[in-house]
């Protein structure tokens, strides 16, 4: 018997290119939809949150389509949620570019900020350090992923507190060590792009579909 | 760990096909650049750029055709230059497929036009390209050109990079007007004079002709290297490159 196919919602607040992001989803196996409609994104198995650009006018957008109240309630109710890039920036509780601090989502502590590396913005394919219990780097934990970015989240602020399993951190190198992905409880988040990882990021996003 | 230096195909295309002249010149038909993108991204292409190298009103239609249907089988990312004169183009291209924009002559024209694609897209959405040719007349000995370098103009090449780069440039692609067909190599001085002044990734581009040439473009501080008749003419593979690099203790993918 053949599972059916997962449906995703892909958030669309007007975040640049979204089109790679649903194409990328369907050929990982899922049936997608791009809406910023309340209730299809509360019925959806999945909710994807695409971002590029500066911290401060993804918020903006986000805000716009009451991006926030979707997400948490999502949440809330053990629904998954995937960001992408500064669609996993803004899950933190802050970022700071050129100088400019703006409040995040919030779901995750921390502050997300410039990236100490003598050449930025980070872009291109980068090797990334996966944990051996992993569930959207199985099968490619050796792989490069597609990153282009200035700005990450350095720290990771939640200890473990049994019974709830520690979240899955992956991490890569730029100048100093930033958050690559992160998986904990519903709410996954690459800072790199699985859409445009070729066909190891299209990997990432069919494991993603697995869980949902 | 470090990141891996990108090798990225370049597709000039004029009215929905690709074509490849020596200095810009004797534009000859390459092909169809869907399905050579595809082709490209099969052999590990790590980007694929486009330049719309005929930019007339009527044709740009059929350039977003092609953006939308590689950027549905293509999954890596997209570059797309030429005639791109305003946000507003910028908006309907990533609408069509294309993650960055490469824009050349009308920043030169109007140097603003830089801050108003970072401030609304992000730095990593712009490519400021740059067609450089040798000239006594600049303190850096190279000067600004644009129609393909037939039109020289008043500005120094590396004073309008560092310009651009504070204008939100996110990345630079080096263009060698003089070494541009030759496939005699890439210039290395130009090479490394850009990377003197560059906090954001350079691109090499100009001169590919062999393989033995890819590994010192990157040694004088290229992120990464462009190249599109060789690869078009199936004299070289994006394999070859890659293997060349790797054999040269060069991290790529």
């Amino acid at each position: 018997m053949t599972a059916a196919r997962p449906s995703v919602a892909v958030l669309d607040y007007g975040s640049g290119n979204v089109h790679s992001a649903v194409k990328a989803l369907e050929l990982a196996g899922a049936n997608v939809e791009l809406t910023a409609d309340a209730a299809k994104v509360a019925a959806a198995d999945g909710l994807l949150v695409p971002g590029v650009g500066a911290f401060s006018a993804v918020m903006k957008a986000l805000e716009g389509v009451n991006g926030a109240e979707m997400i948490d309630r999502r949440l809330a109710g053990g629904r998954p949620v995937l960001g992408i890039c500064v669609g996993m920036q803004v899950m933190f509780e802050r970022g700071i570019e050129r100088g400019l601090t703006t409040e995040g989502l919030g779901e995750w502590p921390g502050t997300v900020d410039q990236l100490d590396a003598p050449v930025v913005p980070h872009m291109g394919w980068n090797t990334v350090d996966v944990p051996e219990d992993s569930v959207l780097f199985d099968g490619v934990a050796d792989e490069r992923f597609y990153f282009v970015h200035s700005y990450g989240a350095k720290e990771w602020g939640i200890d473990a507190m049994p019974p709830f399993p520690a979240a899955r951190l992956t991490w890569a190198e730029h100048g100093g060590r930033f958050l690559a992905a992160v998986e904990n409880g519903p709410l996954s988040a690459t800072q790199f792009h699985p859409e445009k990882s070729g066909e190891p990021g299209i990997r990432v996003l069919s494991n993603w579909l697995r869980t949902l | 760990m470090s990141v891996a230096v990108r090798v990225i195909p370049c597709l000039d295309v004029a009215a929905g096909r690709v074509v490849k002249g020596v200095n810009f010149l004797n534009l000859r038909d390459a092909g169809d650049p869907v399905e050579l993108a595809r082709k490209y991204y099969e052999q590990g292409a790590d980007e694929v750029t486009f330049l719309d190298v005929t930019a007339t009103v009527d044709e740009r239609a059929t350039m977003y055709d092609v953006v939308q249907a590689t950027a549905e089988q293509v999954f890596i990312p997209l570059t797309v230059g030429g005639g791109v004169r305003t946000t507003e183009d910028v908006s309907r291209l990533q609408g069509h497929g294309a993650d960055k924009v490469g824009v050349n002559s009308a920043a030169i024209a109007r140097p603003e036009l830089l801050s108003e694609i970072a401030d609304r897209f992000g730095s990593q959405a712009l490519v400021l390209s740059l067609d450089l040719k040798r000239s006594e007349r600049m303190p850096s000995g190279f000067v600004v050109t644009t129609h393909g370098g037939r039109t020289e103009t008043d500005r120094d090449g590396i004073a309008w990079a560092r310009e651009a780069i504070e204008r939100g440039a996110g990345e630079l692609l080096v263009n060698s007007i003089d070494a541009d067909g030759t496939k005699n190599g890439f210039d290395l001085e130009l090479i490394a004079a850009m990377r003197e002044v560059s906090s954001v990734p350079v691109i090499a581009s100009g001169g590919a002709g062999r393989v033995e040439h890819f590994p010192p473009a990157i040694s004088a501080g290229a992120d990464a290297v462009l190249a599109a008749s060789v690869f078009h003419s199936g004299q070289l593979t994006i394999g070859d490159v890659k293997r060349e690099l790797r054999d040269e203790g060069i991290p790529v993918r």
